[in-house]
Order: C-alpha cells, then sequence, then structure tokens
C-alpha cells in the first residue's frame, strides 16, 4: 500500500434535486493524499470540491466508488457506528460561517465540546483544552463569550475545537470566505502552523489563490472531476484555462503573462512577489546591457 | 444590541456566585414557597429582612434591582389596586360611586405588593444576577438526571437551552441587519395601523426564519463533525462540585422556611390576607 | 461636482455611558457625481457607520449629510424619501430575500415607493438585466436560485429604484472569482450607462483599483486619504503604514523600484504595470 493518508477510487456521489431527479456533483475522482500535506481545493461554486470534502468524513455517503483513510475502507459495510466516529475524530472540519459553528456560550467550553463527546476523562480535556487554545493562540480569550470576539478569533476558537479532539487531518471548507484580511491572515498562519508543526495533513477549500499559493499542492475542480493537479507553480503557468473554469490567477503570473503576450520571455513559476520582481529586474539589466 | 446581558447575569464573586447551581436551584424553590408560607406580620418582616441580606451577600447594584423590578411594575400596580378593590372588610374607610375602600383591603394590597417584590428580588438575586446560563443549565441538566431512566430527555432538553442561549445574540443582531436592509428599500415599521405594521414585519421574519434554519442545518453538521452523538458516554470537562457551602445554604433555607410556619403558628394570622387573583 | 457632501460629520456610540466609542470623526467628504468610490478601511475603522448615514440609516451625532446640496435630516420625516434616492446594498444581501418570486422581491422597494404597476414591471426588468440576472429566473422562488443568483437578485432590488447613488457593502464578498467579477462587472456598467453614483466598500484592494475612480481610506473613525486611485495607491507605504494592503501588483512594483527599475510609483493595475514595463524592457508587442 501506498503512504497515502486519504485515498479515493473512482468516487462519485449524485444528490436528489426537489423535483426527484438524480444531480451528479461528484463524478468518479480517484485522488491521493499524503499524510501531512497542504493541499489547497479550487474550483468555481457548484464545482464539486466541498461535496468531495464532506464524503471523506462521511458527512455525506457516497453514491459510488471507495475511501479509504488510513488504509481502512470507509465505505464497507463492517463499518460501525463507533467507526464512524473515529473517522470523524481523525478527519475534523472547519466551515465557512463562524457563528454557526460555535455550541457553548463560552469559549473553553466550546473547546471542550469534541473532547466531551468522545468520553475523555474531565482533567485529560482539561489539559487538551488548554493546549488547543494556546495553539491557536487564544488562551486569554478562555472565558469570554464566543458572540463577542472578531471572526478570525471565532475561527480560530472552531479550529481548537477541533485539533482538542487530535486529529490526524483537518478539511478547511472556505473558512476564510467571510474574514477580513486581517482575520484571513491570522487564520491563515494558523493553518501553516498546524500543518509545519503539528504534522497536521490540511485540506484548504478557498477561493482565494494567494493563499493557494501557499499551499504544497493545488487541486483544481470543474464539473465534478478533478481538472488538474500539481504544485501551485505548475498551476497557476496557465493562466487562459483556469480562467476558463471561473478562476484566477495571482497578479504576479498575471502580469508575467501580458509581458509574455507583448514579447516577453518570462517563466511562469515565479509566483511570489521577489522571484516575479527578481526576474523582471533581471530581463531590465539583461536590456540595458544590450543597449549600451 | 451586541451588549445585551444574557439571562442578566451580573459578574461578581460572592458567596451566591460561587454557590453550585443546583444548590441555589432548590434554594430558589424553597424561597419561593417560603414566601407563600409568610402569614402573619411577623413572618412578612422576616421575609423582608432575608431579601435585603439576599442583596446584601449577592453584592449585586441596587440599581441593577431596581432595574428588573421596572418591567413588572404594571402588575404590581394593578395587583394592588384589585386588592384594594376587592377586599371586603367591615367598615369601609372611604366611597365614591360603587367603589368600597375598606382598611383590610390596603393591608392586603400593601403584603401583596411585597410579596411579588421580595418574590422577583429573591429568585433573581438567587439564580438570575449571580448565575452564568451555562451553569444555570448544567445544574438543571444534573438535578433532573434521574429522570433520565424514566426515559425523559434531559440530555436533549439541556442541550436545546444551551444552544438557544448560543444563538439568541446573534439572532437579535440578524434582526437588526435584516431591518434595517429592509428600511434601505423604504421598508417602514413604525408607522400605519397596527395591521399594517404586522404585514410590515413580514419581510423581517422570513428571511429570519430562513436564516434561522440555515444556522441550524450548519450547526447541526458541524456538531456531527465534532462527533456529537446524544448524551450517552459524553463527559464533561467541568464537573459540579457540591461544597460544604452549598450544605449550608440548603440547610440554612430549610431552617428559614421552619422557623417561619413557626412564626405563623405563634401569631397566627395577622389579618386573614386574601389571596387576590394576579 | 459633488453629489453627497459630509460636512463635520461625527458619530458617537453610547454617548454619555461607559461604552461611549467614537466611530466617526469629524468627516468632510465630496462625493463626486457619476464616479465609482471606493470606501477602504479595517473592520472597525468607521466604514459601516458611514454608509448607513449616507441614507440616513444613522443619523450623525454632529455635522451634515448633503444630498445634491440640501440636509437630508432637514424633514427628518421624509427620511424615507432619502431611502429611495441614496440606495443601500448591505453585506450579503442575499438573506433579505423574502418574496414569493424573485421578481415580487426586486419590486419591493418600487411598491413601497407608490410606483404605478406597469412601471414597476418595466424597472424590474431593467434592473435584472443590469445584475446579470436571467430574466427567466424572475418567476423563481428566490430561495431556489444559486448563492450568486441570489446576491445578484439582492443587488437588482435596490437597482431597481433608480437611485442617485447606489451604496454597495462588500457587494463580492464570499463569492468565487467568476462570481466577484460578475457582479463588479456588472455595478460598473449600471453606472456608466445611467451616470449613477457609486459607492462600494471592500476589503479586496485590487478589486478597488480595478473598478475604482476615486478611493477614500478610513482609519480610526477619521479621513485618512481620499482622491483618484493613482493618488491613493500612488502612496502605498502610506496605506502599508495604517495596516492596509495594497494592491498586489503594487507591491510587485514598489520590489522592483526597491531593485532600481525606473518605474512610476501609482501603479495599481496589471495593464498598466504590464504598459510600463513593457516599454523599459523594449517589448514591442500589444496586449491583445
Amino acid at each position: 500500500m501506498s503512504d497515502a493518508f486519504i485515498r479515493t477510487e473512482n468516487l462519485t456521489f449524485a444528490y436528489e434535486n426537489d423535483e426527484g431527479k438524480e444531480v451528479p456533483a461528484v463524478k468518479g475522482i480517484s485522488l491521493e493524499i499524503k499524510e501531512g500535506e497542504f493541499v489547497a481545493m479550487l474550483g468555481h461554486n457548484g464545482s464539486g470540491k466541498s461535496t468531495f470534502a464532506k464524503l471523506l468524513n462521511m458527512i455525506l455517503t457516497p453514491t459510488s466508488g471507495k475511501i479509504y483513510i488510513d488504509g481502512r475502507d470507509i465505505t464497507a459495510d463492517d463499518m460501525t457506528e463507533d467507526d464512524m466516529f473515529d473517522v470523524r475524530r481523525k478527519v475534523g472540519m472547519v466551515f465557512q460561517n463562524p457563528d454557526n459553528q460555535i455550541v457553548a456560550t463560552i469559549v473553553e467550553e466550546d473547546v471542550a465540546f469534541g473532547p466531551e463527546n468522545l468520553g475523555i476523562e474531565p482533567e485529560k480535556i482539561r489539559r487538551r483544552v488548554d493546549q488547543a487554545l494556546e495553539t491557536v493562540g487564544m488562551t486569554e480569550y478562555a472565558k469570554h463569550a464566543p458572540h463577542k470576539l472578531s471572526g478570525g478569533q471565532k475561527q480560530r476558537i472552531a479550529i481548537a475545537g477541533i485539533i482538542a479532539m487530535r486529529p490526524r487531518c483537518i478539511i478547511f471548507d472556505e473558512s476564510t470566505a467571510m474574514l477580513d484580511p486581517l482575520g484571513r491572515e491570522e487564520l491563515m498562519s494558523t493553518i501553516e502552523k498546524l500543518n509545519r508543526e503539528e504534522g497536521i495533513t490540511v485540506i484548504h477549500i478557498t477561493h482565494y489563490m494567494n493563499e493557494a499559493a501557499k499551499a504544497d499542492r493545488i487541486v483544481v475542480f470543474d464539473d465534478g472531476q478533478v481538472f488538474a493537479d500539481g504544485t501551485p507553480e505548475e498551476i497557476f503557468s496557465y493562466p487562459e484555462p483556469l480562467r476558463a473554469v471561473g478562476l484566477d490567477v495571482p497578479q504576479t503570473v498575471e502580469l508575467l503573462f501580458k509581458l509574455n503576450k507583448m514579447g516577453g520571455n518570462f517563466n511562469l513559476k515565479n509566483i511570489s512577489t521577489e522571484d516575479c520582481a527578481a526576474v523582471i529586474a533581471e530581463a531590465y539589466r539583461k536590456a540595458t546591457e544590450s543597449k549600451n | 444590541m451586541k451588549d445585551i446581558t444574557l439571562g442578566q447575569y451580573y459578574p461578581g464573586n460572592s458567596v451566591l456566585h460561587k454557590a453550585d447551581p443546583r444548590a441555589k436551584l432548590v434554594v430558589t424553590i424553597l424561597y419561593i414557597v417560603a414566601i407563600f408560607l409568610a402569614k402573619s406580620i411577623y413572618s412578612y418582616g422576616a421575609v423582608v429582612l432575608s431579601a435585603i441580606l439576599l442583596l446584601v451577600i449577592s453584592r449585586v447594584s441596587v440599581s441593577v434591582v431596581l432595574k428588573g423590578i421596572k418591567p413588572l411594575i404594571y402588575v404590581i400596580v394593578i395587583t394592588g389596586i384589585m386588592n384594594i378593590l376587592f377586599t371586603t372588610g367591615k367598615t369601609p374607610l372611604f366611597q365614591w360611586w360603587i367603589i368600597k375602600v375598606y382598611p383590610e383591603g390596603l393591608r392586603a394590597a400593601g403584603l401583596m405588593v411585597i410579596r411579588i417584590i421580595v418574590l422577583i428580588m429573591g429568585s433573581s438575586l438567587l439564580l438570575t444576577y449571580t448565575t452564568t446560563p451555562i451553569a444555570l443549565t448544567d445544574g438543571i441538566e444534573q438535578l433532573l438526571a434521574p429522570l433520565k431512566k424514566i426515559k425523559l430527555p434531559v440530555h436533549d432538553f439541556a442541550m436545546m437551552m444551551t444552544i438557544a442561549l448560543r444563538f439568541i445574540p446573534t439572532l437579535l443582531e440578524e434582526t437588526d441587519k435584516i431591518m434595517n436592509a429592509q428600511k434601505a428599500r423604504g421598508g417602514d415599521f413604525s408607522s400605519g395601523s397596527l395591521i399594517q405594521r404586522a404585514k410590515a414585519l413580514v419581510p423581517v421574519l422570513v428571511p429570519l426564519f430562513v436564516s434561522a434554519f440555515r444556522r441550524a442545518d450548519e450547526l447541526a453538521v458541524a456538531m456531527e463533525c465534532r462527533c456529537y452523538r446524544g448524551g450517552d458516554g459524553r463527559t464533561r470537562m467541568t464537573k459540579l462540585k457540591f461544597a460544604a457551602r452549598d450544605w449550608f445554604l440548603v440547610i440554612f433555607t430549610v431552617l428559614f422556611c421552619a422557623l417561619l410556619v413557626t412564626l405563623n403558628i405563634y401569631f397566627g394570622p395577622a389579618q386573614v390576607v386574601v389571596e387576590a387573583v394576579v | 461636482m459633488a453629489i453627497i457632501e459630509l460636512e463635520g460629520v461625527s458619530y458617537i456610540y453610547g454617548a454619555k455611558t461607559p461604552y461611549e466609542m467614537t466611530a466617526l470623526d469629524n468627516i468632510d467628504l465630496k462625493i463626486e457625481k457619476g464616479a465609482i468610490t471606493g470606501l477602504i478601511g479595517h473592520t472597525g475603522s468607521g466604514k459601516s457607520t458611514l454608509v448607513q448615514m449616507l441614507n440616513g440609516l444613522i443619523r450623525p451625532t454632529s455635522g451634515r449629510v448633503l444630498l445634491d446640496g440640501k440636509d437630508i435630516w432637514a424633514e427628518p420625516k421624509k427620511i424615507r424619501d432619502i431611502r429611495f434616492k441614496v440606495g443601500l446594498v448591505m453585506q450579503y444581501p442575499e438573506y433579505q430575500l423574502f418574496d414569493e418570486t424573485v421578481r415580487a422581491d426586486i419590486a419591493f422597494g418600487l411598491k413601497n415607493m407608490k410606483m404605478p404597476e406597469e412601471e414597476i414591471a418595466e424597472r424590474v426588468e431593467r434592473a435584472a438585466e443590469f445584475s446579470n440576472l436571467d430574466l427567466s429566473l424572475l418567476d423563481k422562488s428566490p430561495f431556489d436560485l444559486s448563492g450568486g443568483q441570489r446576491r445578484r437578485a439582492a443587488i437588482a432590488g435596490v437597482i431597481a429604484m433608480s437611485p442617485q447613488v447606489l451604496v454597495l457593502d462588500e457587494p463580492a464578498a464570499g463569492l468565487d472569482p467568476r462570481g466577484r467579477r460578475e457582479i463588479l462587472d456588472g455595478v460598473k456598467r449600471f453606472s456608466r450607462e445611467s451616470g449613477t453614483t457609486v459607492i462600494i466598500v471592500s476589503h479586496s484592494m485590487e478589486d478597488m483599483a480595478q473598478y475604482c475612480d476615486n478611493a477614500a481610506v478610513l482609519s480610526r473613525g477619521k479621513l485618512f486619504m481620499y482622491g483618484s486611485c493613482s493618488d491613493v495607491f500612488g502612496r502605498a507605504p502610506m496605506l502599508c503604514s495604517v495596516g492596509l494592503d495594497i494592491p498586489h501588483v503594487t507591491r510587485i512594483n514598489q520590489k522592483l523600484i526597491e531593485l532600481g527599475l525606473p518605474l512610476p510609483e501609482d501603479v495599481y493595475t496589471v495593464d498598466y504595470a504590464a504598459d510600463k514595463i513593457a516599454k523599459l524592457l523594449g517589448l514591442g508587442g500589444e496586449v491583445k
């Protein structure tokens, strides 16, 4: 077996619409995600990325195909209810609306909610809650009421609630969409920290290209299928096909792409601000040298 | 709207704040019984004294308590007037048209008003001002735990309470936003007849309900993702502890009830207090 | 010419209570008629308060708000008329839809204006076209539309009132790149074709740079900067000093200037940057 933490084989999912018709949302996706990977998932609304994510922790049940989590076939018939909750513990999920995932009226009570459901002893829960709040940098808010916090802070509380269950993977389902730039930055650095320092596998579903550029790998969804799969450098080198599926590229790539159209010869893989500026400066140096 | 005080909790560090919510629930029930036990002037005195004592030890500010009584002022006034008008005695104090006022009526009204005020003060000082909503919910859940044996959904009830408390501020804020959005399209909530005003609320209520259902849906999924499966096998981070202080509180209240009964027996009801229909 | 003027406008929340907080502090601002003005600032900078002041949802604690030279609070009882003249689309407006059909929902404002039925029907369809809403959707329930369609229906509901000024608070928040473009393109087209003054609040500097003519920057309740986009984004270090973002391409441009390239400071769109850099590198071709 490979070292994939998540593996899907020809996974499909269809839901029934109001008129009773089967509408396919995920059409035969085979994908492997390694332990410790940071994967960004892109795709316009309705491309199937959120549905795919909800299949991974058994919020939705696939129509056909297989899903292996940590080597276990979670679509098998011998899955018990306990097995299902084990999958949900291992693959945590943070959602879009910060308000609609906080259960309790006090921050630390909310973080404790998951471990409490797992039936862990009170002293251990206490330790886990304290650790989780420290990891997301919200210790000083332990006794606060969640509804008075900012959006970014609420999302960090939601993350703390998930990591207190000791997951191996966290799926962020457009978790940055409703935040302001500051909140997004807070959340992105928390996500990167979890991935780099705690070794948690991260699946980050987003509409922001800059966020996707920070991942190890990008999977682009379109029409219920994987449209492209590769490193950010590889994916963003193709601005036109990306636009065709309703997406965008970072402005670094857009600039280089436009320059190429005007006769330049830049490698579109320079997606960071520094690299982009460096290659342009280099071209400028050469241009002035040749003139002299 | 963001600063709405949930369940009127008044932060503090007094003995009453620290007491176990279960003890406070039991004591509140006993205290309400005690107030209704009071029949003689002396026992009324004891009840009023006890309310003042609660105010002092809770260290809740007087103005906060008065604010709590304010919304009920009409109930209090109407109860008083009813008692004055409908209590009959031997000789009327004065008479005007068909209205006869007896000294017994004045007395009954006075005692009734005192009773209501003490009732509000006692229950709010013992419970709502000094207990966080979440502690209160936990207290109720654990007090009712024995009822689980007869298959009553005690845990689910407590969970519902918690979620309701959590979402009240969110939904209030949302109402505010939706009202503003409809006002921006010329919606008018403050003029017209009663029916017109009720109609004007449709554009607010429909989106509010739709949003509440959407939130409920999303919350349910989020709770499932956090392995929620009802009360079975669930542990709690903070266990309530019934300390010596809590036993003392309960015993003291029981003794207080006994004292009132004794006062009633020794001194008898000074006058028959006619129970008014509140 | 200015269509909206703010004169020494301040707003204090919870005045004379312990929670007293100044949201807006002595703002003077003239909004140019027919232009698209972007309003930039952090959460809590006073943007939302300012926006709600423009159509009289909030009354200034002191100062005056003038529309076409007239104080909007001259007759407080007629403030509802101001709301028809200054149309406000709040954040996540799709959650305010309530009526049985999209058509009826878009007509809500017009009905409140007591407009004759025939005119309502005509205006609803025109507004739907402006906001890129397919006419076949008009007879569906708003709750059957997709998120992006619902957003556009809500915007159509305000556009239908043909306001003199259209104010949009984060019109593209939470949408995918295509959804963002569809909405912002629609708003720009509406403004250019009808001559309506537009004010957009957004956190996305790239969108602001691309769609606005002017930009006003609020910081801690004060007007920090105001001018044309090239004036404002040309002073990137100043924006950064109050912790605001600058368009990504402006950052690249800054880096290039640091590396010694003789580029202008006021670069804020990719097209302009590409143009300037191409000239510098001696590239001949034109952008397609």
